[in-house]
């Protein structure tokens, strides 16, 4: 009997064991244990949170193998990693190492300004982030696995999340009142491959999981996520930069399994501490904002 | 028949979407109360750490034991994983089957696999003859099993991946993810 390894079944099957869950940035073994001690579902390990690649500038790239791989010998469950837009170099070697996930990432900065990594080569999957239909059924085109919405990462403010999740689901909403004969023009309009818009049309929901991210920083922010209808949440630096980032996500963890029960939102929210400081999106000038990274 | 699955993480609405086609009312399940008024569980895929914590900070492990007792449980996977008496390390466990489970057995995602079973006691029950085209993903294997319970699948190399006792059921792999509803049907008999 022939195993096959690295199919697409398996890619798209660990982002849905990860449904329902919270993937959590971590830059230490340290944070790493904090987050599974928690019940996250996952860790990214970075070498840092967005809010401090917001804050210091410069290029940021892959983060050191030595450190993820402290950070995978620290926990049990699955570690991701990011790596650059286009830089398929980087990806190498975080397939390489074993990573379990690969987040090509418009919070590091951009490899390719035309050009995403063809995700279909490797065995390793890849998540992607959209801000829109069109956007992530590309990524799904090149190869991508699991999905999740850009949000605007490092701010601690969820507007962008909502508005991209908002988008993407109110797309796949207009598309399923669609006559079939209208799928053309409308792939055409998203700039996204006929087959998937037809497939998503079909499915009624993406052809793989979908997670917010970018601006989570509070159990109700997960929870409204999780409301308006994606898979799971990504919480970056929403976590280790608040005031108690072990109790902070401990709640968030809760707040995704049980986001539709009120009573239990209100139990969870109490006494976290400070929240992550944030920044107000609207008030943020356009070159500074890095979801519009990625083509 | 009315079936819960266990809702807490994981690829709980694949399972009730399988469910659904097999024309059986599927709940989720995700604090004790829901389990009233169930003949039988899945407790469905996911992360066990997450899964674990989340059952005892909401008080659910002595519940699911007792509905084990009674009750067809079936656990793929990480349910698997919690069912299980046994897995060499400290985190929340049912204890409900008599096996040893080792995790991440096959290695990290990369070596995440699809084979084909052959399963002698779900093709006598289905009446069919296929193998089962079997989805591992970080998957566990079940190193042991003792007392009641019995191996029901192995892969290649001998490791078991599909464990039965009484009306409880362990399978390392994910018919959830298939077209193949027959495990379901399995189990839906040792619920009946």
């Amino acid at each position: 009997m022939e195993q096959q390894t690295g199919t697409f079944a398996v890619k798209k099957g660990l982002a849905q064991m990860l449904k329902g869950g919270v993937i959590m940035d971590v830059v230490t073994p340290e944070h790493a244990k904090i987050a599974e001690e928690a019940g996250a579902c996952a860790v990214m390990a970075l070498e840092r949170v967005p809010a401090d690649i917001r804050a210091q500038g410069g290029v940021a790239r892959m983060s050191d193998p030595d450190l993820i791989m402290k950070i995978m010998d620290s926990v049990t469950i699955p570690v991701m990693a990011k790596c650059r837009i286009g830089h398929f170099v980087e990806a190498q070697i975080l397939e390489a190492i074993g990573v379990d996930y690969i987040d090509e990432s418009e919070v590091l900065t951009p490899a390719d300004e035309q050009n995403h990594i063809n995700k279909h080569l490797f065995k390793v999957p890849f998540v992607c982030g959209c801000r829109n239909l069109g956007e992530a059924l590309r990524r799904i085109g090149e190869g991508a696995a699991m999905i999740r919405t850009k949000g605007e990462a490092g701010t601690g403010d969820v507007v962008e999340a909502v508005r991209h999740a908002r988008t993407v689901l109110g797309d796949i909403r207009r598309l399923q009142t669609m006559a079939d004969e209208e799928l053309m023009a409308f792939a055409k309009e998203l700039g996204a491959p006929y087959e998937l818009v037809k497939e998503t049309k079909e499915l009624g929901r993406m052809p793989v999981v979908n997670f917010a991210a970018g601006g989570v920083a509070t159990p109700a922010d997960a929870a409204l996520m999780m409301q308006l209808g994606v898979d799971g949440v990504f919480v970056g630096s929403g976590i280790f930069k608040s005031g108690d980032p072990a109790r902070r996500a401990a709640a968030i963890v809760k707040a995704v399994t049980h986001y539709q029960d009120a009573s239990i939102l209100a139990e969870v929210s109490k006494n976290l501490g400070e929240p992550m400081v944030g920044r107000n999106v609207s008030q943020m000038p356009e070159a500074e904002k890095i979801a519009g990274r990625g083509w | 028949m009315k079936i819960g699955v266990l809702a807490i993480q994981g690829d709980f609405a694949e399972h009730i979407v399988m469910l659904k086609r097999l024309n059986v009312e599927a709940v989720e399940v995700r604090l004790p109360e829901h389990l009233k008024g169930l003949d039988g569980l899945i407790i469905p895929g996911g992360e066990s750490t997450t899964i674990g914590k989340l059952a005892t900070d909401y008080g659910l492990m002595e519940p699911l034991r007792q509905f084990g007792q009674r009750h067809a449980i079936w656990g793929t996977c990480a349910g698997a994983i919690f069912m299980s008496k046994d897995i060499s390390r400290a985190q929340p466990l049912l204890s409900l089957m008599d096996i040893k489970v080792e995790r991440n057995a096959f290695g990290r995602q990369v070596d995440s696999f699809e084979a084909d079973l052959d399963v002698p006691e779900l093709k006598q029950v289905t009446g069919t003859k296929d193998a089962f085209h079997a989805v591992f993903i970080r998957a566990p294997i079940i190193e042991s099993v003792h007392g009641d319970a019995k191996i029901l699948a192995s892969v290649a190399d001998g490791r078991i991946v599909a464990a039965q006792q009484g009306h409880l059921l362990a399978t390392s792999f994910h018919p959830e993810l298939t077209n193949d509803a027959r495990f379901h049907e399995y189990f839906l008999s040792l619920a009946d």
